[in-house]
């Protein structure tokens, strides 16, 4: 919020939130608080703002590939589950596990895809990723995840908010709230959505819960319009929607002379900005803007609805000072019950949606020198059990819900590079070195983002709420 | 952060007047006492001999006055690890540090309070009727609220501001009362009422109208979180909506609001309640339900309970209940087992175990049928029916048995009707090889590209005499795993095929497809989405490893001429390698081929096997295929058809209803250890908290009881919660700004006195609403302007003292509401089925669910905000933006924002758009021809206020710019012109409306 232009759109919030409204606001806010009584200014919710520590990061793009892709046949490569393919678990394993599906005694399943090492840090990449394998050193593979929830809308809530009752701010949303964004003609907080549908969780996933809805992700659409409402009606042109907006203006600021009340003149701003909006979001989505060898390297499909696309619109976005962008990409569900939802024909046809694209991503962050300031993000709500799923007897090769252990990759943004944290035992069922929880994945990207996750707080219903519930503590080891 | 406010006041170095804090232990000191350092410093057995929970044990640490001689103040602010407090653990943040250094300093007020004597935080004490204050200014004051509120404004050397005019008056109330703005003929007739009692007989007929209970439904649904769908991933509809209206109608009939609690909680245990009064209980069946595949369906119920509790505690005792679900309050009297107790009340609902497939099952709770008398006779008769018909197409007779003869004999004949045709070429466009078979079938071999085409050619003998071709697939022992395709499983996938014939000159003319049927698998007709493969089989089973055909009949015979066929058959799935990997053509000239799939492929070759031969279960099988095509059911099948579809088109609405089970004493609940449901503890019997009113002698341990002591007169927080509410959604803040928590940790009231006169006052006018409506919409100081002086901006930013009166942001709701009415489209129909006014393309996007949003119709798509279907995963676009909660969870606050999508929305949204040219259509129809006329009544119907002079030029002229504009560019007038006046001046006409309809003005409650 450097010049000028922008201190004008300070004043976009109802101050009644941002004053004291009782919602006993957390450190943070409360500082932002104070800034603004002895300035006398008015506050943006989502005027950037400076976080309490020093940052390395200061976007994220979260590839949240719903669904829960099969770490088994991905990251976390097993030869000793392969060479028992076929043998029963050990009883002992999942005497009283709950599964979402599997009934019995299950057949433990090898990977039918092959790996190999891959870069200077060796890791184990299979050869669905093959452009993943290209990127391996700039990123930081965590193999020991585990969450709470077997299910995926609610393993989708708690990874997204912390927990797994919807009604909590989702991490985007507390990113917003405690950072702002750095572009005050966009949204700061934007949701684009690829694969089958939206998420299971529904858009709670990108919900801004207790807080201010200013804090909710906007979701860009999958077609027409990219934001809601964005164009002027049929007919209505530029200088006629200026015209109409003087008008506004005009007759509120005359409003405001005669009641006194500042609340006009924060709507004011909204309609100003709004019009803005109707300018920087177009020039946005111009995606023809982007040379060819991008288009290439992502393996664009203009006019689709692609994870490809989007992955490129992320980084225009992020570029434009866009605060937080997350990506759902669904359709990992490889249970195996058909053909079309096994891990053979869909995992394979998964990984060609998005590889090539998420590599480019890092890659192209990466040559444009904002790999340092992104965080990217990608994961899944839950693993896949190393046993076949075989439900009602399919004989199609599936894994079913693992809330034990999967594997999760970040990159950039102070993530330590060429790191992978965790292992888990020898056919993947249990993590047995340095497990990494959801509150502590979440601890460790806010620590990156310059906050302490236990003073990142928001007061609701008597308590001091946090992305991190009660729990959580940053890996060490994926901090640079 | 206990101490923000205090720090914050000091870094101002003023103490603004609503905040002032006297200072209070109870409140501030003790609960950071509880949360630190109690658990062990606590009774007879603390630690160190000391016990922080007593006055005695904190004398001997707390030395008033002199913080650095207090050991309390020297332990926790130690750097010595060893002698640091809690001793282990963090330091305290130096912020909390500080404050209990400030407290100490100050002589430690309220310590004698602490200890023994437990302390009480004042929203546990019942409220007691006090002393309407002595003030000066008498003639200001009304009715008793006055004398509150001005005691307090005197006290702070401040006065109320003058009388709002009219016709913000009238504005105001009527958004207050029914939230709809007032026409002009209502303003002008409230202008010349020159009654003493103008206002009043104007509140009277607000609270008398129907309306009013759809305004006040709003906040209550938000509370019960009504909605229309499930939640979660599949997010299915429910009909709950009788509740909702419900809400409305008890509302209207001023039904007491300790009625209102006992039916909604409790009515289908009442003694012979009726079905409006069940229809009450809905309010706790508005939890989720989770109907993803894996779900634990114990957990599930458990999550719903959790719900109950919560939301019971949240809307009627202003409670954080739900903190004590993982362990004892930290801060509030609320142990971890009362919690489970409340939650036992609950746990006694009859449910039904529903079970679908082998693996999957829920629980099902109790629904509600209302059907009118004339339905229930006609259902009783249908379903009757219809039960008697499904019974006769089940029973196999020996008439049937006879007819099943010949039908089989038919099927056979059929059957040996078709002739394979000889094939006289056969190519793979990608390289499959394809090897002839002595059957006359090819099979595919060699390298399985990702995608394939066969193109086979075919000799015809007699092509006019041909009535329908098929395609026939093997299993093969050479396929993978048996065939008969080709992916890892044996399965195939054709997506497309392609018909023609090819005369001798090699010139090929396409021949239509008529029908095509397929005796298993998935085949694609018109209704189907187009991606979807056109024919597609699972084999995946042992059982289902069988031979099928697909047949197809033509749009026209072939002709005499067509000696040769050539067939394409195409697989280009989104999946790899999912050739055919056995198949056959054959032709036949018998009539009706299609026929032939009556048979399915599991039955076909029981179909050949001798009667005596069959097996039981085959033989089951083959009937019932049968008789699902039998000629002499034809007519039943029909019929059954007809009178299930009658059914359905009965309509008869339900609703989701609590019900116990029966014969249970008092309810128990099994405690979940750190509020896992995965760590069963205690099983404790149902009860309430031992800090609130004793449960009321003879009462049953049930959600009735429950019901009556939460409405019993000596509830100390069910009133005052009430009342708090009521007064925020009038004044923006409640008394208790944190209207969700009455709590240590919620903020102290206020004007604590007003709360309790008024919580004393409601109970004692016998909990009616609209007589506490009554009396706030009457007081003056509800009445006053709300023009913000800069004194008052100082000094009282957020109008918690109500020096003026009230000016907000509408809500949500009530956006949608004034924008229809003032244009004219508002529908004022009440109740029934939730509606779907316009929303864009594509914001439905949910898994497992390819529900459509099929828009209203006639007046439906104009009816109030509160009728919009809600989508729990996917709310209405203009509510969400406007702060609508999603409905997932109990809201009692809704944050108001003020965002640029929410001016885009209001600008642009084609709802608010057709609002802007029915508004000019109607200003057009309706004012006189000057623009200076129009522009008035255009503000007027938006804002409910005559434009001054000056507005009504900067109106005029820039609809005058707007015109030449649109003159210059016609194409764009005809376009945003409304109805048959097409010209730049109706189209500028638009532009002004729509610009008035986004006046801070129009959407702010003034």
């Amino acid at each position: 919020m450097e010049n000028t232009d922008s201190k004008q759109l300070l004043d976009m919030t109802r101050r009644h939130f941002f004053g004291r409204a009782g919602f006993g606001i957390g450190t943070l806010a409360l500082s932002a608080l104070l800034d603004e009584r002895l300035s006398g200014a008015q506050t943006n919710p989502l005027a950037a703002k400076k976080p309490p520590f020093p940052a390395k990061a200061k976007s994220v793009i979260y590839l949240f590939m719903a669904g829960a892709p099969s770490q088994l046949d991905l990251f976390d490569y097993k030869p000793k589950l392969n060479q028992f393919d076929g043998q029963p678990v050990p009883p002992e394993l999942v005497k009283g596990e709950r599964f979402a599906f599997i009934q019995g005694t299950p057949l433990l399943l090898g990977s039918p895809h092959r790996f190999g090492r891959m870069g200077q840090s060796g890791a184990e990449v299979s050869h669905l990723l093959p452009h993943f394998a290209e990127i391996v050193d700039d990123v930081s593979i965590i193999k020991s995840m585990w969450t709470t929830q077997f299910n995926h809308a609610p393993a989708q809530i708690y990874m997204s908010t912390g927990h797994q009752i919807v009604g909590r701010p989702s991490f985007g949303a507390w990113t917003t709230y405690g950072l702002g964004s750095e572009n005050q003609d966009l949204p700061g907080f934007v949701v684009l959505l690829s694969g089958t549908s939206q998420p299971d969780g529904g858009k709670s996933c990108w919900g801004s819960g207790f807080l201010p809805t200013s804090y909710q992700g906007v979701e860009f659409r999958r077609s027409g319009e990219p934001v809601l409402f964005l164009s002027n009606p049929e007919g209505v042109d530029a200088a006629a929607r200026r015209r109409s907006l003087d008008l506004i203006r005009d007759l509120n600021e005359a409003r405001e002379a005669d009641t006194g009340d500042p609340e006009i003149e924060t709507r004011i701003n909204s309609c100003e900005l709004a019009y803005r909006m109707q300018t920087s979001v177009p020039d946005l989505m111009e995606m023809s803007q982007e040379p060819a060898h991008i288009h290439e390297m992502y393996g664009t499909e203009p006019g689709k609805n692609t994870f490809a696309n989007n992955c490129v619109m992320a980084r225009r976005l992020v570029e434009r000072g866009v605060r937080f962008v997350q990506l759902f990409h669904r359709g990992w569900d490889t249970h195996g019950s058909s053909g079309s939802d096994d891990i053979v024909n869909r995992l394979s046809e998964m990984c060609r949606a998005t590889d090539r694209a998420a590599a480019a991503l890092v890659k192209d962050l990466k040559q444009r020198g904002l790999l340092d300031s992104t965080m990217v993000v990608w994961g899944g709500e839950f693993g896949r059990t190393p046993m076949n799923e075989a439900r009602d007897g399919s004989k199609f090769l599936g894994r079913d819900h693992h809330p034990r252990a999967f594997t999760m990759w970040a990159a950039g943004g102070g993530i330590k590079p060429g790191v992978t944290v965790g292992q888990t035992d020898d056919i993947g069922y249990n993590i047995v070195e340095e497990a990494v929880s959801v509150h502590d994945l979440h601890a460790t990207l806010l620590n990156r983002l310059g906050f302490d996750h236990t003073r990142l707080t928001y007061r609701f219903q008597g308590r001091d709420f946090r992305l991190t519930d009660v729990e959580g503590e940053p890996v060490k080891k994926l901090l640079m | 952060m206990l101490f923000d406010r205090l720090q914050f006041v000091a870094a101002l170095g003023f103490v603004p007047l609503c905040f002032a804090q006297t200072d209070d232990f109870v409140s501030r000191i003790q609960p950071v006492l509880k949360a630190n350092c109690v658990v062990c410093h606590q009774g007879a057995k603390g630690s160190g001999g000391l016990a922080l929970d007593s006055v005695a044990g904190l004398a001997a640490v707390v030395k008033p006055g002199d913080a650095a001689g207090s050991v309390l103040l020297q332990r926790i602010s130690s750097d010595d690890k060893a002698v640091r407090m809690p001793l282990g653990g963090n330091p305290l943040p130096p912020e909390t540090v500080a404050a209990i250094r400030a407290w100490i300093e100050r002589g430690a007020p309220g310590l004698s309070q602490a200890g023994e004597s437990k302390a009480v935080h004042w929203a546990y004490v019942a409220p007691k009727r006090p002393e309407v204050p002595a003030v000066r200014n008498q003639a200001w004051v009304r009715n008793p609220i006055d004398a509150f509120i001005l005691a307090r404004l005197e006290k702070e050397g401040l006065s109320p501001s003058r009388e709002a005019t009219r016709e913000t008056l009238i504005r105001r109330v009527s958004l207050d009362l029914i939230g709809i703005p007032p026409t002009p003929a209502e303003i002008d007739a409230f202008l010349n009422d020159t009654r003493a009692d103008a206002y009043e007989r104007l509140v009277e007929r607000l609270l008398a109208s129907p309306h009013y209970g759809e305004r006040w439904a709003r906040p209550w649904l938000d509370l019960a979180r009504y909605a229309d769908t499930n939640g979660w991933e599949k997010d299915r509809r429910r009909s709950i909506w009788k509740y909702r209206d419900w809400v409305i109608d008890a509302l209207n009939r001023d039904l007491p609001f300790d009625q209102f609690t006992v039916e909604q909680l409790a009515a289908d245990l009442l003694p012979k309640p009726t079905p409006t009064q069940i229809i009450a209980t809905g309010f706790n069946r508005n939890t989720l339900f989770n109907e993803e595949g894996g779900v634990d369906k114990d957990e599930e119920m458990w999550v719903n309970l959790v719900d109950r509790v919560n939301t019971t505690a949240t809307t009627w005792l202003g409670s954080t209940l739900g903190c004590a679900q993982c362990h004892n309050h930290k801060f509030d009297p609320f142990t971890q087992k009362e919690y489970y107790q409340f939650l036992a009340f609950f746990n006694n609902t009859a449910i039904i175990d529903k079970h679908y497939g082998d693996t999957s099952h829920k629980y099902i709770e109790p629904q509600l049928s209302l059907p009118s008398g004339e339905q229930e006779a006609r259902r009783k008769k249908l379903q009757k029916r219809i039960d008697s018909l499904e019974a006769k197409l089940k029973t196999q007779t020996g008439k049937l048995d006879r007819e099943q003869r010949r039908w089989e004999e038919q099927m056979r004949s059929l059957e040996g009707a078709w002739k394979p045709l000889e094939v006289t070429a056969a190519r793979s466009e990608a390289g499959t090889k394809l090897v002839r078979r002595e059957d006359g079938s090819w099979l595919a071999s060699g390298e399985n590209p990702d995608s394939d085409t066969y193109v086979i050619e075919l000799r015809v003998p007699r092509p006019e005499s041909v009535t329908g071709i098929r395609i026939e697939t093997f299993p093969d022992a050479s396929l993978p795993k048996g065939g008969p395709g080709r992916d890892a499983y044996g399965d195939f996938t054709l997506t497309a095929m392609r018909l023609e014939t090819v005369s001798s000159s090699g010139a090929a003319q396409p021949i239509t497809i008529a029908r095509m049927k397929s005796d298993g698998g998935h085949v694609k007709t018109d209704k189907d989405k187009p991606i979807a493969p056109l024919w597609e089989v699972d084999a995946s089973r042992d059982e289902k490893r069988v031979g099928r055909q697909l047949v197809c009949v033509f749009k026209e015979p072939l002709a005499v001429d067509a000696g040769v066929l050539r067939l394409t058959l195409v697989q280009a799935s989104e999946f790899s390698g999912q050739g055919i990997g056995r198949f056959r053509v054959s032709a036949t000239d018998a009539p009706a081929p299609l026929k032939t799939v009556q048979v399915p492929a599991e039955q076909r070759a029981v179909l050949h096997m001798d009667p005596g031969q069959r097996s039981k279960k085959q033989a089951t099988a083959l009937s019932d295929a049968f008789r699902k095509v039998a000629p002499s059911l034809e007519a039943s099948r029909g019929e059954l058809k007809a009178r299930q579809d009658e059914l359905e088109a009965l309509g008869i609405p339900t609703t989701l209803v609590m019900g116990d089970k029966r014969g249970t004493e008092t309810p128990t609940a099994v405690m979940r250890m750190r509020g896992s449901f995965l760590s069963p503890g205690e099983t404790v019997s149902a009860g309430t908290p031992a800090a609130l009113n004793p449960w009321p002698a003879g009462m049953p341990k049930n959600r009735l009881g429950l019901a009556r002591w939460l409405v019993s007169p000596g509830n100390p927080l069910v009133s005052r919660v009430a009342m708090n509410r009521m007064w925020e959604q009038y004044f923006g803040h409640g008394i208790v700004e944190t209207s969700e928590d009455f709590g240590t940790q919620g903020e102290r009231p206020v004007n604590p006195e007003l709360l309790d006169w008024l919580a004393v006052e409601f109970m004692s006018r016998g909990w009616s609403q609209k007589a506490m409506h009554r009396l706030i919409a009457m007081s003056a100081t509800y009445r006053q302007d709300s023009r913000v002086t800069p004194e008052l901006e100082q000094r009282d930013p957020y109008n918690r003292l109500l020096a003026r009166g009230p000016r907000f942001r509408v809500e949500a709701e009530m956006v949608r509401d004034i924008v229809l009415s003032a244009s004219g489209l508002l529908s004022e129909k009440m109740g029934g089925p939730s509606v779907f006014p316009y929303q864009p393309e594509g914001v439905w996007d949910m898994p497992y669910n390819d529900e459509t949003w099929k828009m209203s119709t006639g007046e439906d798509r104009y009816r109030r905000g509160l009728y919009t279907f809600v989508r729990r995963t996917s709310p209405y676009p203009s509510m969400s933006v406007f702060d609508a909660p999603s409905r997932e969870t109990c809201t009692v606050r809704r944050v108001r924002t003020n965002t640029p999508l929410q001016s885009l929305t209001t600008l642009n949204d084609p709802v608010f758009f057709e609002a802007a040219e029915a508004l000019a259509k109607r200003v057009a129809g309706e004012a006189g021809p000057a623009p200076a006329e129009r522009a008035a009544m255009a503000f007027r119907l938006c804002t409910g206020r005559r434009a001054k002079p000056s507005e009504i030029d900067a109106i005029v002229r820039n609809y005058e710019s707007q015109r030449d504009g649109f003159r210059q560019h016609p194409e764009l007038a005809a376009k945003v012109s409304s109805g048959e006046t097409k010209d730049a001046e109706m189209a500028a006409w638009v532009m002004i409306s729509n610009a008035l309809l986004n006046l801070d003005e129009t959407l702010t409650k003034e």
